[in-house]
Parts: structure tokens; sequence; C-alpha cells
């Protein structure tokens, strides 16, 4: 039954493009997955890395910002300008995480956060990239192989692609060794320092390489509504993406996917499909739906902490 | 292929083409994104109420044609106005796309109208880079260029002699455009330029900037809640005795003097629109306005309602057939209607030709503040930009 | 450069800063004896702002307007902590910043759903015009005002916490609070009474702001990340910290916004300068929290021994 069922969602995320034909509802669902890429990236550091980070939309963002300079300036190769969005990020991350991991609890928090919002500032004083009107790309990375990627079903699976290596290395990184350290300095830092583990190079390590994720889910953000805009990096976008872990399941594999399809598909249908006797009781209600959203999460953190992906899991077990 | 396959493919086919949307519009569809919420909210909502003002005269109609409007709120955000409207075009498939006030959210926005080849009217924006070398055939500006009322507002500095000036204008490309417009016709002496964050709400640093400067006169472009909140802050430190302000038209509009008062009397400001203009248009449009909504028009109101005209005239024009872009193009090019500013001509690049006024704030004869019509400073006038622009 | 304009950006500095003050002094309170990050502070102050607004349009007089908006927010505060925030105390730091960043999504909708996106708020009449400080200083009498609160609160905060029974129980509380608990304080009084007076702090500013700025749904998320600054800076749990750092913060990002752009402008044109200048003096205030952490990792001062 359990088994019909995962073979049916598949199916069903591979056949979507090829059933569905309206542009904008295969536009919608590229937006879930590169979401689902970037709260995946943010549960790496934050789940099983236990590092509450604030700035993790600064990475997105300069995944998003240094594959579209290379845009901007004629270089429109993916193979150069992706690879370089990543290790931008990745860079960014390093530097960061170097500096903010010295630090401990909130103080730790506020350092991403400073840094996160700095680097906000930076992009929004470049007038040159459009500052605050943000940039708008002339098309979308070519990749050279016949894979035309303005094509929104070429690009969908592109991204679906990406999001299933990333989830699949997840997967694989958590059973490693470096994965059971990372959980053991998550859940008792001070004993896995005392056993002799060089904690601060671990979590600099899972800190980079969620940065890098992130990066590339950047890079496909920019790519996907070619545009990109400083408030990516706003510190409120990281919250965004902190909202898709928790509510998918914070530290579960499929925690980043389930919360970006959640959140992004509840906006989507209290926004654009009217419920009229809702309507009829909060007039203007469609316009509200942060309202829900709020509600939502605060339930799901005081009474149902493990999300969607834990809600499964007991229901699988019981 | 069998007979019953062959069949069953034809009757597809059939079936297809049937349910494939009829050739004439049986109603014209507009996508209006604007600030509707916020301290700017106040210029959106008088495009909005204005145009939906001449929808309604009209009878719910645009060229004869049943209106139907899709609003959206972009939160004076431009991620927020782009992703509404890919809505609109993609989604919702609108015949034109309208109704920003911020050039910033218009230029992240209308790319994607322009790659669809759906029309934007603007009744507010229009930034000098769309009216010379980046200018669009889907582009078409029914307010005024960006940099004409500081041109205006410069030329009316220099007249009046004022020997040195202190600009501020928020750091973005309308904030650019307007004080080099400014600077084109004023040919005194610049004691300042400072650019602040758009949106930003305390000028505290800046006006000690300016009083340590000692300017004759201070010229601002801070539209909506910027513009209120520096006028408070500039009066009550005390700079409004010595200094003179001059701004652009609506920055002195109804929404200011709603928010900012009696120290407001006296500024002077420069537009192509006043609530006293004499022609029969606008006295049909303030009184209906004032009727409708209780409260005195602004210039985007204006701008706001004459989009609508345009619009509906020009769908009159093609006889309903706004499908065919083209017509819909050159009808709109045509500006054949009754415009509330008086006459409207439209430049090659799309852009209006145009008169702009000289107006101070005063009291009308009911002893409310208005704007009054003191002169005119150009006739006829386009823009500066238009050279660049290769449309015919 | 004349001595005017370095005074004038002084007070402006000044200013700002004892406005940051009296948000950072309920957060620093809140964090240091509670060990609860409150990203809902933020909330507080935009609830106090509008109430503000209602009440003064309500009542026609803005002094009547301002005080009564005070306790209305103490109250919504005192009653946040007694039903959500209360079962957070035990929690992880993770899931308070949740909750509470939850919380900030629901007040900004409840707000625009009861009053709408913004509300008018304007400064008094009699206080519109400027004061003659100096001869060629006419300074705004409505920021004289604010400095003037914002110094008497100070001042106020300090008696409560250093001469007062309660003070002296925070002050236990914020150095050790299980010895707190052990000597027998009744903790869940103090905390919701704590939660009310930072509510009530947060209303006096976003009132007195509210004019100056602009009272609208998200004021609150702007001034929450510098009031964090601020408290890092001075110390968590330090209301002495939360002064020292809030007028130093206040007068690096006054005197930055001021100066980079005309120490720029020497060297590049005024578009550049207006982007590089106001960007840097934003990120100035953070800079400032890096260093201060990197010489004292527990701020200025720290009120845990």
């Amino acid at each position: 039954m359990q088994r019909a069922a995962i073979l049916a969602v598949l199916a069903l995320t591979l056949a979507f493009p090829l059933a569905v034909q309206e542009t904008y509802y295969l536009s919608f669902a590229s937006r879930i997955l590169v979401y689902a890429l970037a709260a995946t990236s943010l549960n790496l550091a934050l789940g099983y890395g236990g590092m509450i980070s604030f700035g993790h939309a600064a990475f997105v963002g300069t995944g998003a910002y240094v594959s579209s300079i290379f845009i901007a300036e004629g270089l429109t190769s993916a193979w150069i300008g992706w690879p370089a969005g990543v290790a931008a990020a990745a860079l960014a991350a390093l530097v960061i995480g170097a500096v903010s991991l010295r630090t401990r609890g909130v103080y730790f928090i506020m350092i991403t956060l400073a840094f996160a919002q700095m680097m906000f500032f930076l992009v929004n004083s470049m007038k040159a990239y459009g500052g605050d009107e943000g940039l708008s790309l002339a098309g979308r990375a070519s990749t050279g192989m016949g894979i035309d990627l303005g094509s929104d079903v070429a690009f969908y699976y592109t991204a679906l692609a990406l999001l299933a290596a990333a989830v699949y290395g997840m997967h694989r990184l958590a059973r490693s060794r470096f994965g059971r350290v990372i959980q053991a300095i998550r859940e008792n830092e001070a004993r896995a320092e005392a056993i002799g583990f060089p904690v601060y190079r671990y979590k600099l390590a899972c800190f980079v390489l969620a940065g890098a994720v992130g990066g590339l889910a950047g890079v496909l953000l920019a790519s996907h509504g070619k545009y990109v805009n400083p408030n990516v990096l706003h510190w409120t976008q990281s919250g965004t993406l902190m909202v898709m872990v928790i509510l998918g399941g914070v530290g579960r594999l499929w925690g980043g996917t389930l919360g970006a399809a959640a959140l992004l598909g509840l906006e989507d249908l209290v926004s654009n499909h009217r419920v009229d006797w809702l309507a009829a009781v909060i007039p203007n209600y469609q316009q509200h739906a942060s309202l829900g959203v709020g509600i939502v999460l605060l339930a799901i953190v005081l009474f149902a902490p493990q999300g969607i992906a834990g809600a499964l899991e007991r229901r699988r077990r019981a | 292929m069998t007979r019953p396959l062959l069949a069953s493919a034809l009757a597809s086919i059939a079936v297809v083409v049937a349910s494939l949307p009829s050739q004439a519009a049986d109603k014209v569809k507009i996508g209006f994104i604007s600030t509707l919420s916020g301290p700017s909210a106040a210029l959106g909502v008088d495009i909005r109420d204005a145009f939906m003002l001449a929808v309604k005269l009209n009878g719910g109609k645009l060229g004869g044609f049943p209106a139907e409007v899709l609003i959206g709120d972009d939160q004076f955000k431009p991620d927020v106005g782009r992703q509404l409207a890919e809505k609109n075009i993609k989604l919702d498939k609108v015949n034109f796309l309208t109704g920003f006030v911020f050039s910033n959210i218009m230029l992240a926005s209308v790319p994607v109208a322009f790659e669809n080849k759906v029309i934007y009217v603007s009744p507010n924006a229009a930034p000098s880079p769309l009216a010379g070398k980046q200018c669009n055939p889907y582009f078409f500006a029914a307010s005024w260029p960006n940099d004409a009322y500081h041109e205006a507002a410069g030329q009316h500095a220099t007249d009046k002699g004022y020997k040195s000036v202190y600009m501020l204008a928020p750091n973005y490309q309308a904030g650019k455009d307007s004080l080099e417009g400014f600077k084109r016709f004023y040919k005194g002496r610049v004691a300042g330029e400072v650019y602040t964050q758009l949106g930003q709400l305390d000028y505290s640093a800046e006006l000690a900037q300016v009083r340590a400067a000692g300017p004759e006169a201070v010229y601002i472009f801070l539209p909506g809640g910027m513009g209120i909140n520096f006028i408070k802050q500039f009066v009550a430190a005390g700079l409004s005795k010595d200094i003179q302000l001059i701004t652009p038209g609506f920055s002195s509009d109804q929404d200011i003097i709603r928010a900012v008062g009696d120290s407001m009397l006296g500024t002077f400001d420069a537009a192509h629109w006043a609530l006293d203009l004499d022609n029969a248009a606008n006295r049909k449009f303030v009184a209906a306005f004032e009727n409708e909504y209780k409260r005195l028009p602004t210039v985007y109101a204006s701008q706001g309602y004459d989009t609508a005209l345009l619009i509906d005239s020009a769908v009159r024009e093609v006889k309903g057939k706004i499908e065919d872009t083209e017509a819909v193009r050159k009808a709109l090019k045509a500006a054949k209607f009754q415009s509330v500013r008086g006459a409207f001509k439209f430049n090659r690049n799309q852009y209006p030709i145009q008169n702009y006024y000289l107006r101070v704030v005063g009291k009308d004869a009911q002893g409310r503040i208005v704007n009054k019509t003191m002169g005119t400073i150009f006739k006829d006038r386009g823009d500066a930009y238009v050279q660049d622009c290769p449309m015919k | 450069m004349s001595w005017v304009l370095i005074l004038e950006q002084t007070l402006n500095g000044v200013q700002f800063g004892l406005m940051l003050f009296l948000l950072a002094a309920g957060l620093t309170l809140v964090f240091g004896i509670m060990d609860m990050i409150n990203l809902a502070h933020g909330s507080l102050y935009m609830l106090g702002a509008f109430f503000a607004a209602a009440l003064v349009q309500a009542t026609g007089s803005f002094a009547l307007g301002v005080l009564l908006a005070i306790p209305a927010t103490a109250a919504v505060g005192m009653l946040l902590e007694m039903s959500v925030l209360r079962t957070l105390y035990e929690r992880d730091h993770l899931s308070q910043v949740l909750a509470t960043f939850a919380l900030i999504l629901i007040f900004n909708e409840a707000v625009r759903i009861v009053w709408g996106s913004d509300m008018p708020l304007s400064t008094p009449a009699a206080l519109s015009g400027p004061v003659q400080l100096l001869p060629g200083l006419a300074y705004p009498a409505y920021r004289l005002l604010i400095i003037g609160v914002g110094a008497v609160v100070a001042g106020f905060l300090y008696l409560l916490i250093a001469r007062t029974r309660v003070g002296m129980l925070v002050r236990a509380g914020a150095s050790n609070r299980e010895m707190a608990l052990a000597m027998g304080v009744n903790i869940r009084r103090l905390f919701t009474l704590l939660f009310g007076v930072g509510a009530g702090l947060c209303a006096v500013a976003g009132a007195l702001l509210g004019p100056l700025l602009a009272v609208q749904v998200g004021m609150g998320e702007n001034i929450l990340i510098l009031a964090f600054v601020v408290i890092v800076i001075g110390g968590i749990g330090s209301i002495r910290g939360a002064l020292v750092g809030a007028v130093l913060v206040g007068l690096v990002d006054t005197i930055g916004r001021a100066f980079l752009p005309m120490l720029f402008g020497l060297f590049f044109q005024p578009r550049v300068a207006s982007a590089a200048g106001p960007a840097i003096a934003s990120v100035l205030a953070y800079l400032l929290m890096v260093a201060v952490l990197y010489f004292r990792p527990q701020g200025l001062f720290p009120a845990r021994g």
C-alpha cells in the first residue's frame, strides 16, 4: 500500500508537465521544486546540523545574483554561470560560517542575521545590477546540450533532477560517518567534543555544504523567473524557508520538499481560488493568507513539532 | 491508420478547435496592479478609483464591451508586482496591463508584458530609458515623461532667479531622472544633490545638512508618504521660514495637502494638469470624482481617468478586435479621446507631448486648500530622449 | 562642517537611540531572565503605534491617545505571555524563534484586518514647530519631547531596577534564574509583569515614533533587528547595557547616514555616493556588533556574572 502510494506520487511528478496544459501551473510547480531545494538545503544546516541560521537567504541570494550577473554580462552558458553561483554561495558560507560558528546560541543567530543583512544592503546598493529594482534577465542560461532551458518543460525536469539528486545526497550523507557525527553534535555538542571530534570543523563543513546547495537553489530561482531582486536576501526570506522546513518536518529527509509544497500550495490555493462561504464570513480573506500561515505554523510548533513528515511517519508506524 | 482511429482523431481535433477561444472579444480584461497599501497607498488608490470611475461612467464598459478589471496590490515591492503581472498575463490572460505607480516596480514587471506581447498603458511611471534607447512598442505612457515636471520646476526656479537650490530625491531610476530634469533647466547653483533611500521616512539627518548648506530654495522629488514626512519635518525644523519649497506637482497635491495642512500654503509646483483647467472633460471628471468619492482628485487620479479613456478609445476604434495587437497599437497611438488635460497627442516614442503649468498652493472659493494655476511654463513639450528611440 | 550641524546630528542620534532603548529594554529583560527569544517584540511596538493612532482619533487628544495606548498594549502583551509564550520557556531556541515568527505573521494580518495597512498619526499641533535652541539651530520641538520622554523613562527604569524590590528580583533572576526560583520568587507572576512592562515600553516607542515615521503594518520588523543588535552589544539582561548600546547604535547610524555620503561624495559621483553611503551606514551598526562581540563576547555589560 505504502509502495503503491510512493509510486503513484513518483509517476505524477514525472508525468505532470505532459498532463498540464497551462504554462502557469507548470511554472508554479517548478517554483515549488526550486523552493523545495532551498528548504532542503536549510534543513541540512538546521535539522541535521542544529544550526539556527537566519542568514540562509543570503546564500540563496548569492547564487541567484552571481549566476544572473554572468548572464547579464553576456556569458550565457549554464556550465559557467551555474557553478559560479554555487561556488560564490559556498565561499560566502565559508566566510560567514568561519566567523559565526565561533559563537553559540543567540549570538550565532544574531551574527548570521547581521551578515545576511550586510549582504542585502550590499546587493541593494549595486545600482549597476538593478539595485532595488532588481535585475531582469533576457533569457535563461544555455546548456549547449540540446536542452533548451527556455522551455518550461525542460526547466521543470532539470529542477526535478537536481532536487532528486540533492535529496538522495542528503539521504546518503545522513547515513554516512559525517552525517552521524553531525547529528551527534546536534544532540549534544559537549559530548561530541569530549569524544574528540573536531566539532568546529564538522559544523563548518555542514554549513558550507548547506550554503552551496542553497546557492544552487538560488541559481534555479533566478533562472526560473528570469528575475532577481534584493528581497531574496532579506532575513524574512530566511524566515519563510524556516517555516517550510518546520512545516515539512525539521531534520527529516523530505521535510524541505513537503514544507515547500505545503506552504506554496496553500498560499496559491487561498489567493487564487475563492471559497465563497468563507468569503461571506470574512470578506477579503484572500488578502490575509499569511494569517492562516501564521496560525498553522504556531500550531505546528506548539503541538506537532515534527511537521508533516513526522505526522506521516507516525501514521505509518501506528 | 485504421478508420475508427482516423475518425476519432478528426473528432478530437474538431473538439479542440471548437473549444478554442472565439476570435472577436466579448469583453475587455484589464490587469490593474498598483501600490494599494503602505504609506504611499494614496497614489495607487487614486489611480484605481479614477480608472474605475471612468469605467463606471461608461456603463461598466470600455470601447462598448464589458470591462473586467482585475485589481492587485504590489505592496510597494517589485517582486510582488512582477508575480502579479505574471499571473495576470499567463493565467488570467488579460488584454491590457496597467496601474503601476512606481517606476522601479513597473520596470521589474513590464518585461513580462513585453515578452508576451501584452500592451502596458502607464497611468504614472514613464522613466527615461523607455523613452529613449529602450523604447518599446508595447509601452504607452498616458501620464507624462518622468523628467517633465522637474524640467518645468527647474525652468520656474530659473525664471524666479533663485541663486542656489538644494535637491533631494530617492535613489532609484525616477529619482535620478527627476534631478537630471531639474538641472537641465535650472541655471543657478546647485547647493546640494542628495539621494535618499526609497521609502525612507525620517529625514532629520538630511534636514540638518540642508540647514548647514543654507540654500534659497529646496527642490524635492519625494512621492507619497516620503513627501508627507519630509514636508512635515521640514516645517518642524523651522526651515520653511527662510527657504522656499519647490516641488513637482504631485508632491503638493491633494493627498499631501490632506496630510500636511496649512503649512503647505505658498508652495510652488509644476504639473501638466490642475483642478481648475477649463475644459469640458475636466469639469465633468472633477465633479464626478468629488461626488463619488467625497474628496478632490490628485494628478494621479486625472492620469488614471485618462488611461481608461485612452483604452476605451482604442477598443472602440478597432471595434472590439483586440486580439489584433498591431491595430490596437495604432488606435492607441492615434489617441482619439477628450483628455482632462485638454489636447492629448503622442510623440513617436509613445510618450505624450503637452503643456506644463505653474501652480501654487492656495485657497479656492470655498476656502479649501488646492493648487491654483498661475501660468504656463512649457507649451507642447515632449521629452529629452525621443531622439534615441528607433520607433517611428 | 559647523558645530551647529554636529550638534544637530548628535541630537538626532540620541533621539533615535533613546527610542531604540525603549524597545531594547523590554527585549533584554525577557531574554535575560526568561531566556526566550521573542521576535514578536516588534509586533508589540507596531501594536502600540496603531493603538495610539486609533485612540488619538477617538479621543481627539494626542497625549490621551498615547497614554491610553500604553496599558492597552501592555494588556495584550500580558495576555500573550499567559497564553502562548508561557509554553515556550522550556522549549529550545529554534521553537521559540519559529513560534514568535508565526506571531509576527499573525499580528501583521490581524492589525491589517482591524485597522487596515496604515493609519495616520500626526504630531500634536503645539509641537509641530521648532524650538530655538541656539542662534542658527531651530530644533523640532517634537524630537525634543522624544528625547525628554526617553530620558525620563530611562531614569524611571533605572530606579525601578536598582532601587526597588521588584527590581532586585529582576536582577536576581537575570543573573541566576535557578537560584532565584530556589529562593522562592514567584516567577510566574514576575514574568507576566515583566512582559507587560516590556510591552508598555514598546507602546511608548511606537506611539512616539509614529508621527515621525509611519504607522504601518510591518513597521516592527525593521526596528526589531536593530533592537537585537543593541542588546547583543549591550549585554543580554542588562538595562544599562541596553541604554549604552542603544545610544551608541543611534549615534553611529545617524552620524554614519549623515556624513558617510558626504565623505564618499568627495571621491565619487553623487548617485554612487548616495548608494554606498546609506548602505554602509546601515551596516555600521552590524559591524559595531561584530566588533564588540570580538572583544567582549558577552557584550559590554553582561548581566550574568
